[in-house]
């Protein structure tokens, strides 16, 4: 889906959501509460700028209107695979994008995320990942990497991984997993103004994406270990 | 002196902490193994890769993580991941004096996709969250394997962060960009090329490391030690800060074709030479020259 589509549906009073280059940034009603509208767009790969460009409006939001929650809208390729990101150090700016959510959060932000496009691992973890809660269009596409590609990588045969994602989340691409294992809230349907004021409801600043995936069956382990080593008794 | 760049985890843990006083939580012998490697038939790690539990360290009540690069490259997996969610969950819960993380990662455990994924994003989360809660996160690399991938984020979401000459910090592999963009890109058989692009050294001088040490288990435990004891400080304004500096650098190096250029731009003029300085000698060099935020008065 196309942003403004989506940004149409989501707030359908006006929003004054501007592109600039691959960067979302604005604002719009959800009945009396305004987000600020933080995001990108033409499937862009996150590079230094971009990291950069949104911690900018996260920490201005911070400032400007304190309280205020977020937005995460993310169509992205991924991380910026130039060997001049590197050299500048992209992961010190992707980790300063998260931790400036993580800010937003201590200062009592509640921060969403929508991929309504497609999401790809790195150009995802830094915003969308770090929200409260994250959500995703019916077509939105997720992924670490397509099935052929990681045959290639793992070399276990196409055929052997394609079989095991029928039945496992882990393995294939695509949003319903990632509701499964409890990374995606939920597929966002109908009335999306609707579904953004009841997660604004429900979000709040603890991390429950393990007991999710536990309690949708997707990721069995996850939530189960951290209870165990949490809770061993001290041996000191 | 012993190497950090050979010894296994559990060989760095023993020679960080303080003698006999490691408690490993989730030991082997529970067998906290991999359920999506045995569907692959791929072999499993009784410890899933990473060794947790808690220790004292010069005195000091820590929780430990250390990622085993010898299997599968330290690369996160949901079991992995969700241990070392747990260690800094626990630090909080039994207000630890901080959190230690030797890490050695490829990132995401592709052969655990989605799992690998949603694992590494929960750790950056705990790793902040413990932060926000006071608890200072203590980063380590100088191993084989470097850091790379998703756990670069993890690494640059520390405290603080020491290094090695010889540990190596990057987003995307040299491999992966050639790969992706090919050998014009990004060389990765070129051996200097690497080291200058994501070696401890330029790490340190572009302020995305805090400390550079020699090889050895003890100048990590001091290192690391030193950096518990001046705790943790996440603000607003710290990050303000960090904010201002990394803009900062984008404009001075955002067009720098090589990390030499930007070493001569810092102020070295013979910025060939840090390659063969001991990293003392480079520590005390760097002085003024290395780009950090500015200090936020207390």
């Amino acid at each position: 889906m196309q942003w403004q589509q989506a940004a149409k549906a989501l707030f359908p009073q006006g929003h004054d959501i501007v592109e600039e280059g691959s960067l979302l940034r604005g604002s719009g009603p959800c009945g009396d509460v305004v987000f600020a509208v933080i995001g990108s767009t033409h499937h862009t790969e996150v590079g230094v700028e971009l990291a950069l460009d949104m911690a900018a409006e996260v920490l201005r939001t911070v400032r400007e209107h304190p309280g205020r929650p977020i937005l995460f809208l993310i169509d992205t390729e991924g991380q910026r695979l130039r060997r001049r990101d590197e050299l500048l150090g992209i992961n010190r700016y992707m980790a300063h994008l998260a931790k400036c959510v993580e800010i937003a959060r201590t200062h009592r932000h509640r921060v969403l995320g929508l991929v309504y496009d497609q999401a790809l691992s790195g150009g995802f973890i830094p915003n969308a990942m770090m929200a409260d809660l994250c959500a995703a269009l019916p077509d939105a596409q997720i992924r670490v990497m397509n099935l052929p590609a990681m045959a290639r990588v793992t070399r276990i045969p196409l055929e052997r991984l394609q079989v095991l994602a029928l039945d496992s989340p882990v393995f294939a691409p695509g949003a319903e997993n990632f509701v499964r294992m409890g990374a995606i809230d939920a597929i966002w349907e109908g009335d999306l103004a609707a579904r953004l004021g009841q997660a604004l409801a429900r979000a709040d600043p603890h991390d429950h994406r393990r007991e999710l995936g536990e309690a949708r069956g997707g990721r069995a382990l996850a939530a189960s270990i951290v209870r165990r080593v949490i809770d061993a008794a001290a041996s000191e | 002196m012993r190497t950090y760049y050979e010894a296994t985890a559990r060989k760095r843990i023993e020679g960080i902490v303080d003698a006999d006083t490691f408690r490993e939580l989730l030991p082997p012998t529970e067998r906290t193994v991999s359920p999506h490697l045995k569907v692959l038939d791929l072999p499993v790690a009784f410890d899933d890769g990473v060794i947790i539990g808690s220790a004292r360290l010069q005195g000091q009540r820590i929780l430990i993580g250390a990622q085993e690069g010898g299997f599968m490259g330290g690369a996160v997996g949901e079991v992995h991941g969700a241990k070392l969610v747990g260690v800094l969950e626990r630090a909080i819960r039994h207000r630890a004096d901080g959190v230690v993380l030797l890490l050695e990662s490829g990132g995401v455990r592709l052969q655990e996709a989605n799992a690998g994924l949603i694992a590494v994003s929960e750790v950056i989360r705990a790793i902040l969250a413990a932060r926000a809660a006071g608890m200072p996160v203590i980063g380590a690399i100088g191993g084989q394997y470097g850091c790379f991938g998703g756990m670069s984020i993890a690494a640059a979401c520390c405290t603080h962060l020491v290094m090695s000459e010889e540990g190596r910090l990057g987003l995307s592999g040299p491999e992966v960009i050639e790969t992706a963009r090919g050998v014009e890109e990004f060389d990765s058989r070129d051996r200097a090329l690497v080291w200058r692009t994501t070696g401890g050294k330029h790490r340190y001088l572009l302020g995305d490391c805090d400390a550079l040490v020699e090889d050895n288990l003890e100048a990590f435990r001091d290192a690391i030690a030193q950096a518990v004891r001046a705790g943790e400080r996440f603000s607003l304004e710290t990050v303000e800060r960090e904010h201002a500096m990394l803009e900062r650098r984008l404009e001075r190096f955002g067009t720098a074709p090589d990390a030499a250029d930007i070493w001569r731009m810092l102020g070295f003029p013979e910025a060939e030479r840090l390659q063969v300085l001991p990293a003392h000698e480079l520590v005390a060099l760097a002085g003024v020259h290395r780009t950090v935020p500015s200090p936020v008065e207390s």
